[in-house]
């Protein structure tokens, strides 16, 4: 792959953007999305621990898992570094900034389990980046997730006051809203393609 | 091929080994906040290891805040005051706080961590509660679902209570329940007896503590509680009384009784009991036998659910309707009231509605 990270970066953002073109992390999209102040909270914790662990994971597939030609095992092992490392984060976080730790630190639990961050890890691998790129991939990805959660969570707000018939209350408004979205961000796919 | 097989294994035991000793490394000094002080009341300090809730820090220096959910931050019951070194309020505290909570520095002693010294303000009432070992006395069959449980304290300790508090058993893992857990139950015996206690548990289908005590619990077990809590206890005054329970509610007002006959009054009680049916009825000689020896004393019992077999000649429907025979003078009455939600709500309604009794001389004990 011959894409410069620049490039990369914006496509992960507006054309590929990992939750309204690949609909992964909609667990937490849906169930965090009450509150715009919440939500953001959860989008940059999502940048922060895809940035990291983009990289972190890139060393480890290209420095122990293709030498010891266990490539197979990707899967568990991605896991359990993005596990451990939101684990290690959390303590860190807890100790040394409090403030931080309970705008943010709280949220981190959520994002062990966000497919976000395993698709992401496993897209780089696929797709043959190199270590910048995937780091830009990875922040990219990141803010591309948190522009997703922090649109819904705006039109949500507003919905709050609008009459929404009783069965499309909660996620099945929240899902065709992102539907519509993701048809809007299809629009921008044009201009430049990764996957 | 074996050879692979087993180097991938040891490959894959390796890196989840050394994550693991990554994350046990951190966790010994990150999370380790040293020797901090917990401040009480302005007056008592304790030394606590940083970096575990306040709860359970301050249950290791065996002071005990009532908590019926063990931790969880589902109850509400371990509410404090923190007035300094507790950090903002969590978004797991909220939805268990009031407004006035809130701006009055109520917290929720098991979400709050101790990690630096920190000054609390609790009830002096609760440097009282202690954490008994016990061991079951005596077990006997009330009805078809109640049972009554002695507690024998061990080590020669004694408990000091005032009749109608409650103390918390903590029930033992059973068959495939791995967790402890901790629930609340009323005294049943009168506070002269200091070194048992009886408590009156009525059988709940899936309850977990209810189970373990109907199906698995014997004489000679060893059961640890803690106690005494609560406000709900008899007053020293001279006004009539009127208690008012239904199922296990008898509890408390048995202790409340019983402690009365001890101490011996001339107060004017009442005491309506509602039950489903014939069956459900308990200890009936016992309130007879009370009538004869209080000066005036009356034991109503009213069932919902009487059917025709069973030949009931005594009252039925709701107890309200005859509260009008027992109160004269409303504004010299106390209710006591022991019961489920509904039935406390709609009793105390009636007794303010109907009656004109004062609702700060109504007091209550509901099973949540």
């Amino acid at each position: 792959m011959d894409i410069s990270a620049f490039v990369l970066f914006w496509a992960a953002i507006f054309t590929s953007n990992i939750l309204l073109t690949n609909f992964l992390g909609m667990c937490s999209y849906l169930s965090v999305s009450r509150e715009i102040e919440s939500a953001f909270g959860l989008g940059i914790a999502v940048i922060f621990v895809l940035t990291v662990t983009s990289a972190l994971n890139w060393v480890v597939y290209h420095y122990l898992l293709v030498p010891f030609g266990i490539v197979y095992l990707q899967y568990i092992v991605f896991i359990i570094v993005i596990a451990a490392f939101v684990q290690f984060l959390e303590l860190v976080i807890e100790r040394y900034t409090p403030a931080l730790y309970y705008s943010l630190g709280i949220f981190l639990p959520l994002i062990t389990v966000n497919c976000a961050i395993l698709g992401v890890s496993l897209f780089m691998i696929i797709r043959n980046y190199n270590f910048i790129q995937s780091v830009a991939y990875g922040v990219g990805s990141g803010i591309g997730w948190l522009l997703a959660i922090l649109m819904l969570a705006g039109l949500r707000r507003k919905l709050k006051e609008k009459l929404v018939p009783i069965g499309l209350q909660g996620a099945g408004i929240s899902l065709i809203i992102t539907g519509i979205m993701a048809l809007a961000f299809v629009g921008f796919s044009g201009i430049v393609q990764i996957q | 091929m074996l050879l692979r097989i087993i180097q991938d294994i040891a490959l894959m035991s390796g890196i989840g080994i050394l994550l693991a000793l990554i994350m046990v490394i951190a966790q010994r000094w990150l999370s380790n906040y040293g020797e901090v002080a917990i401040n009480i009341n302005g007056k008592r300090d304790l030394t606590v290891t940083g970096g575990s809730s306040l709860l359970s820090s301050l249950g290791e220096k065996q002071i005990f805040l009532p908590s019926a959910c063990g931790g969880r931050g589902t109850c509400g019951a371990c509410k404090c005051k923190v007035l300094e070194g507790g950090g903002p309020i969590l978004p797991t505290e909220r939805p268990l706080l009031t407004k006035s909570e809130m701006a009055d520095n109520v917290r929720l002693a098991c979400q709050v961590k101790v990690k630096n010294d920190i000054q609390i303000q609790i009830p002096e009432d609760i440097f009282n509660i202690r954490r008994f070992h016990s061991q079951i006395e005596e077990i006997v069959d009330y009805t078809y679902d109640i049972k009554g449980i002695t507690f024998k304290l061990l080590d020669g300790e004694t408990i000091d209570f005032k009749a109608g508090q409650y103390v918390q058993i903590e029930t033992q893992p059973y068959a495939k329940i791995k967790e402890k857990v901790m629930r609340a139950y009323s005294i049943s015996s009168k506070p002269e007896i200091k070194d048992r206690i009886q408590l009156i548990i009525r059988y709940v289908p899936e309850g977990i503590c209810t189970t373990w005590v109907h199906k698995y619990l014997k004489v000679g077990d060893k059961v640890y509680f803690t106690g005494p809590y609560g406000d709900f206890y008899l007053r020293d005054t001279n006004a009539d009384i009127l208690f008012v329970a239904g199922g296990s509610g008898k509890a408390p007002i048995k202790s409340m009784l019983e402690h009365l006959k001890e101490v011996g009054t001339t107060r004017k009680m009442t005491y309506f009991f509602g039950a489903r049916s014939t069956k459900d009825l308990y200890l009936t000689e016992e309130m007879r036998a009370l009538e004869e020896h209080f000066a005036d004393f009356k034991y109503v019992p009213v069932l919902s659910n009487a059917n025709a077999e069973e030949n009931w000649q005594g009252k039925t429907g709701y107890v309200m309707p005859y509260f009008k025979e027992a109160i004269h003078d409303p504004q010299n009455t106390e209710a006591y009231l022991c019961g489920s939600p509904g039935m406390i709500a709609g009793v105390k309604k009636s007794l303010i509605n109907d009656y004109g009794v004062a609702e700060e001389k109504i007091y209550y004990d509901s099973f949540g």
